[in-house]
């Protein structure tokens, strides 16, 4: 018997409106290891993750988190199963500065007051960790640099302690050099033991970190396949036109059923 | 070979605009050092060559019963700009502010007159119950169709601008209530609204004390979370600014006299009511999380969604307040008049919006202050008050406060410019 998932969604059905938005996907992730979902857009990928970090709700489906069945019915449920994401752009408040950021949602409280020093001391903490240099912390955000920001974006997500990290297009708004930094980051956090789905529309992306790869198309899971064992034409293939490559691992789930 | 490098990568919507660094000048570097914000300080300045210039005009303006008056006329405004900011800030608009204090304060007038006792010492503590509930529960209205039934606010206080109006009116079919009850009139700041010299100093001390408390108190903290602190000669700089013109406005208050007496009137009670609120919204609100994620809704109303802040209790809380503040003013202006009026409060939404966006409240949602709106809310009865001393005919004087508002905008968007650059 093989150990068990981080996570498995079974089954997943959406629609919206009168749109299959998703039929039937079925993907897991174990921990430390990252799983690319890729797929042209409206392929379902980023209503996929939406599902499981409690953006959406799925019409039907079960999403099991260590085995155990868990209902995510907001943002707070999915945080509170430590799964966090960090979206492409709809990360950050440009307005406030980089604890309010980190800390928004879930404040360092004294009393009723925003403990702000409290903040500030443990974002410039969680940032070196992650060896990013922000000059002023109580600058708006708007002001620093895109892999200063995805560095607060991601400090964010792992000051509190993620296991289940959802990454939609990391790096689509960064430059070589900072993307290699990210690059860098997913491979520690990968280290640290969390999970990792990775979302992007950069093949080459997904081929240098996921160590799996699921693929959708149209709303339904063409296959998941392991990175080692296929070339990137096989995974175009069932990016365009939908089909397996034929030597898909034993424990692939495919669409259909 | 890469899948869809052909298509276009999306590009994020808030390109990172590039660090501003070695663009910052010896006045923005003091400014910052010292806390100050520089936009507060150039507004501070626009205030002052607007007194000075009435001064000149009509060398009535810089005398201490001018400027008790000025403040007087400036707390309706001053009381709702605060909630008026929380608004804007969160992306909305309420344009019923007028009328609902028009309705409110018609209703406790009423109240006042025709179904309570006058003279009794329970009156104005009921009808000021009544009107501050009845203010909540509009608000609490106007935010529950904005946030639940999803109706945009303009729209609904659209409406309510003209409902309540109409409710004024309708509430004693346009007759006018008055006189109203004597401790009521306490909260117009008319004979007997004032707190006089003594009291003006005790309030004046306690101030200084809190003030002086505050910036010890910030300064060891972040000195235990080893941050950098101000020079110690630039603390106490930086403390006497405060202090000094704390004791200068006493001081100033309590140069007006009654009239044909030497006996200072001292602060009045509906500016204590205006600066009691302002303060209380600038200090203890605004480290709740409340005000975090009403800026947080402001900035990025997805990211805040997804962080899980309930977006839309936090915006019915924001109406709930404005509606709050709007039947104080209500309060304020119809003890004033010492009557209540169906026309009360006409045009103040106007004022009130005016006041935020030249206080620095930006349109488009996420950035406002309480003190900058506050200053906005003086300027703007300052020109009113000024033009009144010209002797301008009060055609002429909405053309002028109308184009300063334009022009005040068209600055702040020259400002905004700059910074982001």
């Amino acid at each position: 018997m093989e150990r068990q998932p981080l996570v498995e969604m079974r089954s997943i059905y959406k629609a919206f409106g009168g749109v299959h938005a998703l039929e039937d996907v079925t993907v897991d992730l174990y921990a430390g290891e990252v799983v690319g979902l890729v797929g042209h857009n409206g392929a379902g990928k980023s209503t996929l993750i939406k599902i499981l970090s409690g953006v959406y709700g799925a019409d039907s489906g079960r999403i099991f988190i260590d085995g155990q069945e868990v209902t995510i019915r907001n943002p707070r449920d999915a945080r509170g199963h430590g799964i966090e994401t960090i979206y492409q752009n709809l990360a950050l408040a440009d307005n406030l500065d980089a604890p309010a950021n980190i800390f928004l949602g879930r404040e360092i409280m004294r009393g009723i007051s925003l403990n702000e020093d409290a903040m500030e001391a443990e974002s410039r903490k969680v940032l070196n960790r992650l060896r990013i240099s922000v000059p002023s912390l109580r600058e708006s955000v708007l002001n620093l640099s895109g892999g200063q920001r995805q560095a607060v974006a991601i400090g964010r997500a792992i000051y509190f302690n993620a296991r289940i990290l959802i990454m939609d297009e990391p790096t689509a708004a960064l430059g070589p050099q900072e993307a290699r930094q990210v690059g860098e980051l997913i491979k520690q956090l990968k280290g640290q033991g969390l999970g990792i789905f990775l979302i992007s529309h950069d093949i080459h992306d997904v081929f240098d970190h996921a160590d799996r790869i699921s693929v959708l198309k149209t709303g339904r899971l063409v296959g998941t396949v392991r990175t080692a064992e296929v070339t990137k034409d096989d995974v175009l293939t069932m990016i365009i036109a939908g089909t397996l490559p034929g030597k898909t691992q034993g424990n692939a789930a495919v669409a259909g059923g | 070979m890469s899948v869809e490098t052909t298509a276009p990568r999306q590009t994020p919507a808030e390109a990172p605009p590039p660090a501003r660094f070695g663009r910052v000048n010896v006045f923005q570097r003091f400014a910052a050092w010292a806390g100050f914000d520089t936009r507060l300080m150039g507004m501070v300045a626009a205030l002052a060559v607007i007194w000075v210039g009435f001064h000149l005009q009509t060398g009535l303006f810089l005398t201490p019963r001018n400027l008790w008056n000025l403040m007087v006329q400036s707390s309706v405004v001053g009381v709702m700009v605060g909630g008026m900011v929380l608004v804007i800030v969160a992306r909305q608009i309420d344009l019923s502010v007028g009328s609902v204090l028009g309705f409110v304060g018609m209703v406790m007038a009423f109240m006042q007159v025709q179904v309570f006792p006058l003279e009794v010492w329970w009156n104005p503590l009921a009808t000021i119950l009544i009107g501050l509930s009845l203010g909540a529960l509009i608000g609490a209205f106007h935010g529950y169709v904005v946030a639940y039934l999803e109706v945009p606010s303009f729209i609904v206080t659209l409406g309510s601008l003209l409902a309540f109006r109409g409710g004024a009116w309708l509430v004693t079919s346009g007759r006018t209530m008055a006189p109203l009850d004597t401790t009521y009139q306490i909260f117009g700041g008319g004979i007997n609204g004032s707190i006089g010299a003594t009291w003006s100093w005790v309030g004046g001390l306690a101030a200084i004390v809190i003030l002086v408390w505050y910036f010890v108190s910030s300064r060891a903290r972040r000195r235990k979370y080893g941050f950098t602190v101000r020079p110690l000669w630039g603390e106490f700089l930086v403390i006497a600014i405060n202090v000094g013109f704390v004791a200068g406005f006493v001081q100033l208050m309590n140069s007006y006299p009654f009239p044909g007496t030497t006996v200072p009137r001292g602060l009045p009670v509906p500016v204590l009511m205006m600066l009691g609120l302002g303060i209380l919204m600038s200090t203890v609100l605004r480290s709740t999380r409340f005000w975090r994620y009403v800026f947080a809704i402001g900035g990025n109303p997805e990211a805040a969604r997804f962080s899980g802040i309930p977006t839309r209790r936090i915006t019915l809380i924001v109406f709930v307040i404005m509606g709050v503040l709007a039947a104080i003013a209500g309060i304020i202006a119809t003890a004033r008049l010492n009557a209540g009026t169906n026309s009360a409060g006409e045009l103040a939404e106007l004022s009130v919006i005016a006041a935020a966006v030249i206080g620095g409240t930006s349109l488009s949602g996420g950035v406002g202050s309480i003190p900058g709106a506050m200053i906005g809310a003086v300027l703007m009865e300052s020109l009113r008050n000024g033009m009144v001393l010209m002797d301008l005919p009060s055609a002429l004087q909405n053309v002028v406060q109308g184009a300063v508002l334009v022009v005040a905008v068209w600055l702040d968007v020259v400002y905004q410019r700059y910074r982001r650059r």
